[in-house]
Formats: C-alpha cells, structure tokens, sequence
C-alpha cells in the first residue's frame, strides 16, 4: 500500500508539474495532459511493483537465511497476493473514499447531465481494479520468479488496457465489461499460476475431501 | 474558556512527558534469551534485569558475570535462534502496536469529522500565546515559530524537571503530580468531550446520569491506569486518553503552529532519546542503574504478565520499610514513557528489587511484549487529525498519513529489532506523515478530483 502510495505521489507530482506549466484554457491540451498522466501513473505503480518484489526478494532471502530449516515462515506466492491486495486496497480505497463521503451527504446524482449511475459505476470499476491488482501482483510476480517476462509485459499491457479503457466513461458498456472479461482472465490465469486446476476446482466446488 | 486554559496547566505536563521514548527496551529476545540463561543459571540479576526491561547491554554482562558453563558455545547456538525469534516476534509486535495505534487515530478522525467542536476556533493555549491571524505570510511564520519555541522549551523544561525529580527519588511528588494529570483527563476532559457529542448528535441526557456515567468511567480509569486491572481495559483507556489528549491540541493549536510543533517535536524527540546527556536518555540509564522499571501507566503495553499472584507473597513477606518503597515505585512507575509494561507490572515489579528466585517459572511463560510511550501515540493521532480536519474535506489526505505513519512506525520496530535499545519513535513516522500530508493535499489532490470527475481509473 505504502509502495502504491508513493507512485502515486511521483505521478500526481508530474502530472502536476506539465499543468502548471501549461495553459489552463487550452481544453484538448489539458485532456492530453491527463492522459499522459494517466499512463506515466499506470507505468509508475508498476515499476514500483517491481521495485516492492525487489525489496521482498530481499527480505525472502534474509529470512530464509535466519530461519533453522532453510525455508522461510512465508512464501513468495504469499508475499505476491499480499502485495497485490496492498496496491488494490490502497488503490480502491483512494478512488472510492471521497466518492463514499460525497453519498452520505444530500445531493443528487447526475442533475447536470451526467450519468445517474455514477456511483454504482464507480464502485464496479473500483471493485474490478482491487480485483485485478491483486491477479496482477501474483502474476507479475510470478512472471519475475521465474523470468517470464512476457507475463510481466502483459500485466503492465492490461494495466495500461485497463485505465485506457475507462477514458469511454460515460460509456459504461465500453469500460466495465471488458474490465470485467479481463478480469475473468487474469483470474484463471493468476489460479493456474499457483497451482489450481479444473481438478481442485470441481472438487472444492463438490465438498469432496 | 479562562479557567480551561489554566487547567491546561498541569495536564500539559504529562503530555510532555508522554511524548518521548519509544518501545522497548526490552524487546522480546533479550528476554528470551535471559530467560534461557537465567533458568539455567538461575541468577537473580539477569531476572532482574530482564524484568525491568532493560536494555541488551547490561542483561549480557549480567549474565556474562554469572553464567559460566560453558556459556560461549551456548551463546552462538543462541545467537541465530535469537535472531530468528527477534523477527517472529517482531512481526507480531508490529501488528500489537498497529492496532491501539490504529483505533486511537480512528476515534480521534472519527471526531473531528462528525463533531464540530473541535474544529472551531476557541482560543489558544497559553503555550502558544502568538496569534495566527496576521494579515502577512510572513509574520504568521514568524509567530507559529515563535510558538513552536514557546511550546518545545516549556516541554524541555518539564523533562528536565521530572527527570531530576527522578533522580532525587522524588517518587510521591511524581507520583502526586501524575494522579492529578489523570484525573483531569478522566474526568474533565471526559466531560466536555461528551458533551460535544451529546450535542452534535441532539441526544438529551441528564445531570444524574451523566454524572454517574462520567464518576463510572473516571473511577475505574483511575484504577486500571494508576494500580491494576485487566489488560484489554487499561489498554483501552490509555487510547482513550491519547485520543482525548490530541483532539484538545487539534482544537487549541493553531494551524501552521501544529505543523511546525510536529516537526520539532520529532526533531527534539530524536535528540532526547539519542544523545548522551538527553534528559529522555538519563531517565533511561538511571532507571536502568537502579534496576527499577520505568513508569508504566504512561506507557502503552501490550505484554502480559502473569506471576502477580507469585509477587504478592514475596511483597507481604518485605515488611513495612518495604512497603513504602513499593508504593513510591508504583506511583513513579506510573508516569513516563519509553516502554513498559502494563499495571499489573507494576504490582510485581514491587518485588524486584529483593528478588525471590522461586518466580523464576512463572517469568518464562511471561509473553514478551512491546511498549510504546503515549506521547507518541498523541502525536501520531494528532497529525491525522489535522489532516482531516484541514484538509479541504479530503480523506485521502488522511488516508495517506494514516499509511504514513503506520510505515514509519514498522520502521522503527524494525529498528528497534536491530538496535535492542530505546529508540524514539516520533521522527520516522512523523517525517512521513508530514511528507505525505503536505504533498498529498497539493499534488495528489488536484489529480484525483481532476481523475474522479471524468471517472478515469489510474
């Protein structure tokens, strides 16, 4: 979370720097600020990511050293979920939390025209990122582990998919559903990555020992 | 409001106090291990030295001194599982802490942001006697630094004081002085805070009622903090007191005031703790010197210890001068920082210094645990809820401290991990917090409103 936090920082603080250094009036340039800000974010978180798997490789192997049976009390499959759920957490709760504090308080949706969806909107589109965040951590993870660098390229690619594709917003058919569908993805992908199958699904799903 | 501030007086002083050292000086491992060696060879130093929380040092030596079988090899077979059990039981210790510090700082956003009070302008403290209402940039900074030094030199001045009290063994005055702290914050502080809430949310209540509930809480306040009690109650106490602490310098520093005290406060924390002639420092050595433990009921604990039943014999067995000796070492122990244990400690430390040997079984199942001062707990609650009070409404500002300080705080459990002595926990974590609150209200801000207002997702 804290990782998250700091990308986020070091974007915000760029993002901050092209618009105060550009024309306030200019309304196509300020879009295009904010997409490249948008990207140069999505490209910083992760390289944090990578960055936090650098600092828990570390400490892996300190444990790993300390421990008396030469294998440490937690796994990097752990380490890569825990991760990922610490990004999602922090990313969600930053999107949702003054959304959430805006809804108690009297108001209504969508009275200039926007979309009266916006709140539900939101939280699907913040449920899907915490979601994808915490597949991506065991993905990427995974994927520098064991040197799989085109898993790493596709996380940073879906990312990057991802956020470009809620640019359709208003358009929510556009963004939640193929958000979702991605989802659906790197879900199976992040499951048959540490170690399920068809198998253990089918048996978990029939209560079978 | 007149009388209120002179109150604040002498509920200043324990904040002062409350502010400095961190954790442990007894993290779990040390003892641990002295619990090893001592058993084995059964000395009554170690024991002492381990109950009193003392830092690594003088438990080596003392057991150097005393254990001579063999105890080299021993050591270096001891030394890696020692180290192992300092991770384990640091990770632990990590999440004890995080949770008192966590809930503090959720009542303490939790109030500011529902009830009103506490972020009107009433008034300021006497310790900070220069108003923020200049009409330049300039002369505001002037005086929120004039302030800062006003309310860092009357902290200092305090330290100094109760440290040489200390020093003199003048343990009722301390103890006199604490008793009073804490009935004002139980009582008076307690009452108003009620009120406020009663009001913000239109709840009638009457005088005998409050009175009974306010008598209730005080009282048995009182005695979880000041003598004994159930752990999980006297935590939760000292929370609350914490909290109640650092809504009222919410309320009564102003703005630019608050941020630059944080700033100091941490720097004279550091400086306190780690220099040699610090007076947080001296407290610390000389408590060590005289192998009693450090003031408990100021400082949050999360140990257990269970061989309470096993002192009370030992203690009635003393005899009278004894006695006396107990209860000036519980009232001292009752105020200031760095760590220790929990009132319940304080009844069997009573004890320590004529040591029975027999409680040595009962020592080792004693879970080891970490303590952190309650100033530190202040100081962290109040930086949060300054973020949420200022920061134009915006909870990701708090959320970004709150992540802030939490990391700042494993760093210094980290630390302490390592170092195995009384480190200050206020820089680290306030340093972050400053960081992250400052850059967040202007640089993160702006993006994220910018982001929400065309739903885009980063």
């Amino acid at each position: 979370a804290f990782f998250w936090l700091v990308s986020l920082l070091l974007s915000s603080l760029i993002w901050f720097i092209t618009v105060k250094t550009s024309d306030p009036w200019d309304e196509p340039l300020q879009k295009g600020l904010l997409i490249f800000g948008v990207m140069f974010s999505v490209l910083l978180q992760e390289a944090f990511r990578f960055l936090y798997y650098k600092l828990l490789r570390k400490a892996i192997e300190g444990l790993v050293a300390l421990s008396k049976d030469g294998c440490s009390p937690i796994s990097i499959q752990q380490m890569a979920y825990v991760a990922g759920v610490g990004f999602g957490l922090m990313s969600g709760a930053f999107s949702m939390i003054n959304l959430l504090a805006d809804a108690l308080g009297p108001g209504t949706v969508g009275i200039h025209g926007d979309s009266q969806l916006y709140f539900l909107t939101s939280a699907f589109m913040t449920m899907v990122l915490i979601f994808l965040h915490t597949f991506w951590g065991i993905l990427f993870f995974h994927g520098c582990e064991h040197r799989h660098w085109w898993e790493v390229t596709a996380v940073i690619v879906m990312h990057l998919a991802v956020s470009g594709l809620t640019f359709w917003n208003p358009l929510y058919l556009g963004s939640l559903v193929p958000s979702y569908l991605l989802m659906a993805t790197a879900a199976a992908w992040a499951y048959l990555l540490s170690g399920g199958s068809a198998q253990n699904l089918r048996r978990f799903l029939l209560c079978k020992s | 409001m007149i009388t209120f501030m002179n109150n604040s007086d002498s509920e200043e002083e324990p904040c002062n106090e409350r502010t400095s050292l961190m954790s442990a000086e007894s993290p779990p491992v040390p003892s641990y291990q002295d619990g090893l060696q001592a058993s084995e060879a059964g000395e009554a130093q170690a024991h002492r030295k381990r109950r009193t929380g003392s830092s690594r040092s003088p438990n080596n030596v003392a057991d150097g001194d005393t254990s001579d079988l063999g105890v080299p090899v021993r050591e270096s077979a001891l030394e890696n599982e020692e180290e192992e059990l300092t991770l384990k039981y640091g990770a632990k210790h990590v999440i004890m802490l995080f949770v008192p510090v966590t809930l503090c700082m959720i009542v303490v956003v939790a109030t500011i942001k529902s009830v009103r009070f506490y972020t009107e302008k009433n008034g300021q403290l006497i310790y900070t006697p220069f108003s923020e209402d200049t009409p330049s940039v300039g002369q505001r900074l002037l005086n929120s630094v004039l302030n800062t030094i006003i309310m860092i030199s009357v902290i200092v001045v305090m330290t100094v004081f109760l440290v040489l009290l200390y020093k003199y063994r003048c343990y009722k005055f301390i103890h006199g002085w604490l008793i009073l702290s804490s009935l004002m914050l139980l009582f008076l502080f307690t009452y108003i805070y009620l009120g406020e809430v009663l009001k913000t949310y239109n709840v009638a209540m009457d005088y005998p009622t409050l009175i009974l509930v306010i008598w209730n809480f005080g009282a048995v306040g009182m005695i979880c903090i000041h003598w004994k009690g159930p752990l999980q109650l006297q935590q939760a106490y000292l929370i609350m007191i914490s909290a109640l602490m650092a809504l009222v310098f919410i309320k009564y520093l102003p703005e630019w005031s608050a941020w630059v005290i944080l700033g100091a406060i941490s720097v004279y924390d550091l400086m306190a703790v780690l220099c040699p002639k610090g007076p947080l420092r001296m407290l610390v050595e000389t408590a060590q010197e005289r192998n009693e433990p450090i003031f408990p009921a100021l400082i949050y604990s999360s140990a257990m210890i269970w061989t309470v039943g096993m002192a009370k014999p030992e203690t009635a067995a003393r005899g009278p001068s004894q006695q006396t000796w107990d209860a000036a070492e519980d009232g001292r122990e009752n105020h200031r920082s760095p760590s220790h244990a929990d009132c319940q400690v304080s009844e069997t430390r009573s004890p320590v210094p004529t040591h029975p040997i027999t409680s040595f079984e009962e020592l080792e199942e004693e879970e080891r645990g970490v303590k952190l001062g309650l100033g530190d707990f202040i100081f962290y609650s109040v930086l949060v809820g300054k973020a949420a009070a200022t920061a134009s409404g915006d909870w990701n500002t708090t959320l970004a401290c709150f992540v802030a300080i939490l990391i700042g705080l494993c760093l210094t459990l980290l630390l302490l991990a390592v170092f195995k002595k009384a480190l200050p926990a206020l820089p680290i974590s306030i340093t972050f917090g400053l960081i992250f609150y400052f850059s967040t209200d202007n640089l993160v801000r702006p993006f994220m409103d910018t982001l929400a207002s065309h739903q885009l997702y980063i």
